[in-house]
């Protein structure tokens, strides 16, 4: 889960990384009172989880309180880079920047730790950085036992190279970093840009920070930070059903067992869709191991809730879980629509394979079900719900 | 002799008295695998009877491993306990703790990873959030379907249960040596490259099928390292293509980020590495037939 700017400052906050004054609004009017208790001049800043919001005009400076209005005005609802904008930070205006710093920690799956990726050069991408000046970007592995001590954050600061006057601020900051990193649970923690300001000292003008929604049971405080407005209204449904569904752009909907073989479906969905008129899949799902007529319901109550599925793609390999059983869920599933009141008029395609396909082949077969048609193997099943889908 | 798994592995069960654990401690058995013990401290001195087989319950890693001489440990104990159920099999020094949850928080992951590897890597970790391991005929681990194929000469490497399932009943007739679910979290214990080592000094295994997804870079080191180390024929699969930016799909760590974790540069690695890659499941497993009746 990726935050928005201004939750990553109040998390910076919590954990004392110096960071400055700002508040998120969704309405242009509260910008007054902030800026005049910011002392009537602000920055107006887009909250948008998309890079380069500044070069799309997403962060306008504010001399005034009216000023910071109109500024607030201008931005809400702007769109970046197909991000709308439904809420502005009101910051306090940073003082004469010096210098501009890049700080983070993520997580390293290649060798399977965490890094620490720092540079002196910052205020622009890293990956920008490291294309162009890759000297200029230390990168130091971080134990996940032994953590980042003042010593460990000494060495980032040495191997990055800061100067010296900003040195042990900057490994200040850099141990107040590591403590938001795993006291949050997060993937990703970045400062961009830790400036050097007059004064002398470092603060973090604007960061990132990715949290592990597998760490939420012991973070309640997650659920406040989930982008209500953003979810797809299918996907909000789908993850109020405890469902593992992702909406995406064609007109296949797709159902299977295990995320692998539901990502294989929908690659499969495509390449057929090639040769249909280029319709493509609709969605991921995966309605897991089980597959009871109870989740088989729920999942194509999604489905065919989404008005631009044209077709169902119902894909389920019978690991421990039989395909009779997988079988019996669909036709109790559809009746279970059926009694909700729900129409179920478009077509689906049926792939059973494993153990006991036969079996649950013949009870698909046997229930006559006017929308559902077998398709026994992944590729031609495939093909089938793609045709149906191109023809309507 | 197949990979990490054979007729005389001994194997015990962290968190068999739970119901996941209950019910493939049975299917475990049924398959043959020789389940020699139950961990729970609060059950410690119970037994277990699993159709007639009575499976004692002990109340440490450690007892059970000096009771039964268990080499191999299964874990089904709850995510949030998981991290501290790794660490007490490592603790134990058994050599192999295959982690079936899913849902683990990635920085336990970390620091069981870590702390495996402070302890001098004793204990060979497969997962977490992976299907288990299975030497057809020999014993099975985890939750891989027992009667899906036979014993042979494929060695299976994957990132994905279900795509294990498909590729071992595509190619039943073939048979495999042993078949590994590595899992698709962003960090997992045995990589792909793990396997690949083990499948080429097997003397069992004549081809290998690997199979990857989409998140991170492990298929392309996969792939370089097929190219200076394998010499065995490699049958590759890519699930993810259209999966879109920036989108978590299923599993943890299967997610593009930007540019980096697509299927397409994965499938591009691994065939200038001289790994087949199929389409679909189907032609992949198609694509291993050709190889092995050539």
């Amino acid at each position: 889960m990726d935050l928005f700017e201004y939750q990553a400052r109040d998390l910076f906050a919590k954990h004392d990384v110096p960071v400055l004054a700002g508040e998120v609004i969704d309405t242009p009017e509260a910008a007054r009172e902030i800026t005049e208790r910011l002392g009537g001049k602000s920055v107006v800043k887009a909250q948008v989880k998309v890079g380069g919001r500044g070069k799309a005009g997403g962060v306008k400076l504010a001399a005034s309180a009216d000023e910071a209005v109109a500024r607030a005005t201008d931005i809400l609802g702007m769109d970046i880079k197909g991000h709308t904008v439904h809420k502005v930070m009101i910051a306090e205006t940073a003082p004469e920047i010096l210098e501009e710093y890049y700080v983070s920690f993520l997580l390293d799956r290649a060798n399977r730790t965490f890094l620490s990726i720092a540079s002196v050069e910052g205020g622009m991408e890293i990956e920008e950085v490291a294309a162009t000046r890759p000297d200029a970007v230390a990168q130091t592995p971080i134990d996940a036992i032994d953590g980042v001590t003042p010593e460990k954050a000494r060495e980032i600061v040495a191997a990055a190279k800061f100067p010296a006057e900003v040195a042990e601020k900057v490994a200040d900051v850099l141990v107040k970093l590591w403590d938001t990193f795993i006291k949050s649970d997060a993937l990703l923690v970045e400062v961009n840009p830790l400036a050097k300001v007059a004064s002398g000292d470092v603060i973090a003008l604007d960061g990132k920070v990715s949290l592990d929604e597998n760490a939420e049971f012991r973070h309640p405080e997650y659920e406040e930070l989930h982008d209500k407005d953003a979810a797809n209204p299918l996907e909000a449904a789908a993850k109020a059903k405890g469902l593992n569904y992702v909406k995406l752009d064609g007109e296949v909907g797709i159902i299977g067992n295990g995320a692998g073989l539901v990502m294989s479906t929908l690659d499969v969905v495509a390449y057929a869709g090639e040769e249909h008129g280029g319709v493509k899949p609709a969605n991921f799902l995966d309605i897991g191991g089980g597959a009871s007529a109870q989740v088989m319901a729920n999942g194509l109550e999604i489905i065919l809730g989404d008005p631009d599925v044209k077709s169902v793609f119902v894909n389920v390999f019978g690991g421990i879980t039989a395909c009779d059983e997988v079988a019996n869920g669909i036709v109790q599933a559809l009746k279970l629509l059926e009694d909700r009141g729900e129409k179920v008029e478009k077509p689906l395609v049926v792939r059973l394979d494993g153990n006991n396909a036969e079996l649950g082949r013949k009870i698909l077969t046997d229930a006559n079900h006017p929308l559902v048609q077998r398709v026994d193997t992944m590729d031609g099943a495939a093909a089938k719900a793609a045709e149906l889908a191109a023809a309507k | 002799m197949a990979i990490w798994l054979n007729k005389d592995s001994k194997v015990i069960v962290q968190g068999m008295t739970g119901a996941t654990g209950m019910k493939h401690t049975k299917l475990m058995l049924g398959d043959g695998t020789e389940v020699v013990g139950g961990v729970n401290p609060r059950k410690a001195g119970q037994t277990v009877d699993f159709d007639g087989t009575e499976v004692p319950v002990f109340g440490t890693v450690k007892e059970a491993v000096e009771k039964t001489g268990a080499n191999v440990s299964v874990i089904f104990v709850p995510e949030k306990f998981t991290k501290d159920a790794v660490v007490e099999a490592i603790d134990a020094e058994i050599p192999l703790a295959v982690v079936i949850t899913e849902g683990i928080a990635v920085h336990d992951t970390a620091a069981f990873w870590a702390y495996a590897g402070k302890k001098g890597n004793k204990t060979r970790i497969i997962g977490p959030n992976c299907p288990g391991i299975i030497t057809p005929g020999q014993s099975n681990v985890g939750i891989i379907p027992g009667d899906i194929t036979k014993p042979g000469r494929i060695g299976l490497v994957s990132k994905s249960g279900t795509l294990t399932y498909q590729m071992m009943y595509e190619l039943r007739d073939i048979g495999f040596s042993t078949a590994v679910g590595i899992g698709g979290d962003p960090i997992i214990g045995t990589t792909h490259i793990d396997a690949l080592a083990a499948f080429q000094a097997d003397p069992d295994t004549d081809l290998i099928v690997m199979i990857g997804e989409i998140g991170g870079d492990a298929e392309e080191r996969a792939a370089a390292f097929i190219k200076e180390n394998v010499t065995k024929p490699v049958v590759g699969y890519v699930a993810g293509f259209t999966a879109p930016e920036g989108k978590t799909m299923g599993h943890a760590g299967a997610i593009v980020s930007g540019s980096s974790g697509t299927a397409q540069a994965k499938k591009e690695a691994l065939e200038a590495a001289g790994v087949k890659v199929g389409k679909t499941p189907t032609e992949t497993a198609k694509l291993a037939r050709e190889i092995l009746s050539a």
